[in-house]
């Protein structure tokens, strides 16, 4: 067991002394800057290689810009926190306890990792780098938290996208660490850190590589009846109509023929939004809510994170009035995929 | 090389399932997975019935081990999996980390499943310690980064726990807190009346030009074509596997398991009965699509 430590309860209901901390995407330094300014109160960024899952080409961090973004921040009394959220095979396993120093000498408030190899290391050399295991470490149960927060000394947990909010509930009371919970952004619909449909299809993996469906791979194609199909690596993900809007082709937001209907037999192309949802989160104890979107520009960024601050601070200052604003749902609405929200699994009927 | 029949990723009904495992036991297979590993939902067999043909199967001479749920959500699944922990006479192939945290706990050893994500040698002597026995690799895992996950457990001056491939059947790809085949049927997930009974092989799914894709099975997504690694078999004896892993399939399993017996000692490895596993060659998992675009 390594540094694992008793934490006090966060289990309060509405008398928690700590409020819901948002947690706001970086995928470069003017988001990051962006977030901080509209009130997040940490990001997560990652370096710019394949130790994080948003490893797309021209986003993240090299060394000067993360020194910089974190002298912002914590000139500002926020945190940054680092995904290192993938998982390395043997031969590439150095290159991550690199990451993971990195972090500690840069000054990062965590790191966000899924990787056992990656928290033993980063436990046994950097005790005093807090650990939050992250989402694609898919731990969905007390008992799993259990595992990471014994062997691991993790002082967090991100929970994967699948449990009902009564589930999440249930948890916060049982976790032996503080939770943090999606709240806003694009959806996996599979369990993170559970999902191999893009290196089906290219190779090319969320776990392994830190990308999903990958851009290079993607060809889209005009037809002469102005319909466009999608393809990765050859496979035919969808086909559009004239002006029909057309999204990014994961593998699970595509359209297909399962006993001759065809239709998002996976998913469709929408955004998580559990805005409304905001007050049984703060009740149940959930120290923290995720924005997802390093991807994301800057515009989404500010506009999320400024809406996401002035609900929680609506909701700080007088729970009992709380209710959610059309302004807000519009803001957000705005920047979801698809211009479609859903409450997603949080909400029964959605399974 | 072993042969051991991986746990029923299919939902049959009660008399078939009893069935197949009876048979099954006359089967030239060593190692026999029992239990539900997708959806808690599915209860045709309890685990007393479970259980019971773990006694029947063990009698037979067939080393049984109980596989667990890959997802675990709610308290109740947790309940069952302490039971099945606590079973005191079986293995369980933990499946994800709340079954190892459960077999640590309890002080019992356990089988390491595919969904478990260990990419590396460090991740696989960390389990080791937890009390991983044996360790069934995961979709992703193909040759190259066994070869070199082994030689990297060993160099630290670690052994190698029995591995054990998947050989035969449907790769598992991904699982959901969704449904796709009450989605696939319009139903809500809770009150799917069990559907998945009626698809013994999975629902298949095809992309809009009819090309064969993908198998829905509950809230687990399979690919669309059963794979054989039986060609492999040098390249697996190579790098030391210890057990081949057959997924059962709603016909002529008898016939897959002779055909991997008889291939573990013929002179040559015999052609291929199903499609090429791309994993295994460090390509894209579906057989076939390039490496790169």
């Amino acid at each position: 067991m390594t540094a694992a430590m008793a934490l006090p309860s966060l289990h309060g209901g509405t008398m928690r002394e700590r409020p819901m901390q948002l947690v706001c995407p970086a995928g470069n330094l003017p988001a990051l800057q962006a977030a901080i300014d509209a009130g997040a109160d940490a990001v997560y960024a990652g370096f710019r290689d394949q130790t994080n899952a948003r490893a797309f080409p021209g986003l993240n961090f090299d060394e000067d810009e993360l020194r910089r973004g974190i002298g912002y921040a914590h000139a500002r009394g926020r945190k940054v926190y680092l995904a290192l959220n993938t998982y390395p095979d043997s031969a590439r396993l150095a290159h991550w306890h690199a990451a993971v120093d990195h972090a500690a000498e840069l000054g990062a408030d965590a790191i966000i990792a899924a990787e056992m190899a990656v928290l033993d290391h980063a436990a046994r050399r950097h005790p005093a780098l807090a650990r939050h295991l992250s989402v694609q470490g898919s731990a969905t149960s007390a008992a799993a938290l259990r595992h990471a927060h014994e062997r691991f000394g993790i002082s967090r947990a991100v929970l994967p996208r699948v449990l009902s909010i009564q589930q999440v509930e249930r948890l916060c009371a049982s976790a032996p660490v503080p939770l943090e919970v999606f709240a806003f952004g694009s959806l996996c619909i599979m369990v993170e850190g559970r999902c191999q449909l893009s290196s089906y299809v290219t190779g090319v993996s969320p776990n392994r590589h830190g990308v999903c469906s990958p851009a290079r791979f993607v060809r889209w194609q005009e037809h002469a009846d102005h319909s466009r199909t999608v393809r990765l690596n050859g496979m035919l993900v969808d086909r559009f109509a004239d002006r029909e809007p057309a999204g990014y082709p994961t593998v699970c937001k595509g359209r297909y023929d399962v006993s001759g209907e065809v239709f998002h037999a996976l998913e469709e192309p929408t955004s998580l939004n559990t805005l409304e949802l905001l007050p049984r989160l703060a009740a149940a104890g959930v120290a923290a809510l995720k924005i997802e979107g390093r991807q994301r520009g800057v515009a989404y960024v500010k506009a999320v994170t400024k809406t996401w601050r002035a609900a929680l601070d609506h909701h700080r200052a007088a729970a009992e009035r709380w209710q959610v604003s059309a302004d807000w749902q519009q803001a957000l609405s705005a920047h979801a995929e698809g211009q479609q929200t859903t409450l997603g699994p949080y909400h029964r009927a959605w399974h | 090389m072993k042969l051991s029949l991986g746990p029923l990723q299919y939902f049959w009904p009660r008399d078939r399932t009893l069935a197949f495992y009876r048979a099954a036991a006359r089967w030239p297979v060593d190692i026999v997975y029992l239990g539900e590993t997708v959806c808690s939902k599915r209860r045709e067999l309890r685990l007393q019935d479970w259980l019971a043909l773990a006694a029947e199967l063990a009698a037979a001479g067939k080393e049984v081990v109980l596989s667990s749920l890959a997802l675990i959500e709610a308290e109740s699944e947790l309940g069952a999996l302490q039971r099945q922990v606590g079973n005191g006479r079986f293995r369980i192939e933990a499946n994800d980390m709340s079954a190892v945290q459960l077999c640590r706990e309890h002080g019992v050893p356990f089988v390491g499943g595919p969904t478990l994500n260990v990419y590396n040698h460090r991740a696989l002597a960390l389990l080791i310690e937890d009390g991983l026995q044996r360790w069934v690799a995961g979709v992703e895992q193909g040759r190259v980064l066994l070869e070199e996950l082994r030689d990297a457990l060993q160099a630290d001056g670690g052994r190698m726990p029995e591995l054990e491939v998947f050989a035969w059947g449907r790769l598992p790809l991904a699982y959901s807190a969704r449904c796709f085949t009450a989605r696939a049927l319009d139903l809500p997930k809770d009150e799917c009346g069990f559907r998945c009974i009626e698809h013994p092989d999975g629902l298949p799914l095809a992309t809009r030009e009819g090309e064969p894709f993908l198998t829905l099975n509950g809230i687990q997504v399979q690919g669309s074509e059963v794979v054989d690694m039986a060609p492999e078999r040098d390249s697996l004896s190579a790098l030391g596997v210890d057990i081949l892993r057959l997924s059962p399939q709603g016909e002529d399993m008898a016939g897959v398991v002779e055909r991997f017996r008889g291939m573990l000692t013929a002179s040559l490895a015999p052609p291929a009965a199903g499609a090429r596993n791309g994993y295994w060659h460090g390509e894209p998992g579906k057989a076939g699509l390039p490496l790169a675009p």
